[in-house]
């Protein structure tokens, strides 16, 4: 409640402080994270690529961001 | 004559079938891919590290637009994670084509065909197409391909122990009775045993602890490459017939 233009989320996991109103297109520019390569799931959901700029994240959302690494 | 190896209505060109864990880097990895000549790469979905970005992509080095990527479900034991990975894997690029494993034990790391069959309904439902690993069950196998997966991946040997094909049998009877692909998926340890797959008629293998723990692996990836063009063209010339004795390859008339 100190600070209104804040909130925390738990991103991949950890706690992460974002601005607030800030959409899924903004925390990945944010995080310079290229959208084409990456997945992202928004408590438990996953999200569509063209509905980042309409997704707004609040406090205490928990935030998934996946990509592909080496594997068998 | 083409020999065409075909998944879910793609033509690929190699009939094996690389992962892309356990190189020492991506420039290995890629390495690796390149001289093994496979079409398909597994891959796995993971995290992003927020905390240090400056880590390299693999995307930056196997291009997804020039190889096949088939992304994994590997270290799922319940189909809820395994949904929950592929689902997520499909969003990152529209990616149809997906290997499920589902595990069901650390240690042996057999598949769990409970949650596996469990799975693959589901996902065939969503208009996933589904290369499955699984059990060198022929029952079990006949289920996944009632259920119209598209392709069955039976296991040689567990995951990384690099014995090779533990039941010749089991495999065959699987391979005869399929429509789908049937490609022997794990447990392969050197060329040999890619070949003994092939020779039995499978339609590909799936490699990885093999190419990626050889001393050299961009050389064994070349070995296996070479290991299943071998057993494929011994596979379709169809072998001679094994005699219990002795037979002379020179003609016994006019000896000296």
């Amino acid at each position: 409640m100190n600070n209104l233009n804040v909130a925390k989320i738990q991103l991949n996991g950890s706690p992460y402080e974002i601005s607030s109103e800030t959409n899924l297109n903004q925390l990945l520019n944010e995080l310079k994270i290229k959208k084409d390569k990456v997945a992202i799931e928004v408590n438990g959901e996953i999200v569509e690529k063209n509905k980042y700029p309409t997704v707004v994240l609040n406090k205490d959302d928990k935030v998934e961001i996946v990509h592909f690494i080496g594997g068998g | 004559m083409q020999d065409v190896f075909t998944i879910a209505n793609k033509n690929y060109k190699s009939r094996l079938i690389v992962g892309t864990g356990k190189y020492k880097d991506f420039k290995q990895t890629a390495d690796a891919v390149k001289a093994s000549g496979a079409d398909i790469v597994t891959v796995a979905v993971r995290r992003v590290n927020i905390s240090d970005k400056s880590q390299p992509l693999l995307m930056d080095y196997l291009n997804p637009k020039s190889i096949t990527y088939l992304p994994n479900t590997a270290g799922c034991y319940t189909s809820d994670e395994a949904l929950r990975t592929l689902r997520l894997a499909r969003e990152i690029g529209d990616w149809k084509l997906v290997k499920l494993e589902v595990l069901g034990d650390k240690k042996t790391l057999y598949p769990n065909m409970i949650e596996t069959i469990k799975s693959a309904e589901v996902l065939v439902k969503e208009n996933f197409k589904v290369m499955v690993y699984c059990t060198d069950d022929p029952i079990l196998s006949k289920k996944l391909e009632d259920v119209g997966v598209s392709a069955i991946m039976p296991l040689a040997a567990p995951i990384g122990s690099g014995i090779g094909i533990q039941n010749k049998t089991n495999i065959t009877l699987i391979k005869e009775q399929s429509a789908v692909p049937v490609i022997v998926d794990a447990g392969v340890g050197t060329a040999s045993d890619a070949t003994i797959a092939m020779e039995l008629g499978c339609d590909g293998v799936l490699i990885n602890t093999a190419i990626a723990e050889a001393k050299n692996p961009v050389l064994m990836a070349e070995s296996m490459k070479h290991a299943v063009i071998a057993g494929r063209k011994a596979y379709k010339a169809e072998r001679m017939r094994k005699r219990k004795y002795g037979n002379p390859s020179s003609p016994q008339e006019y000896l000296i």
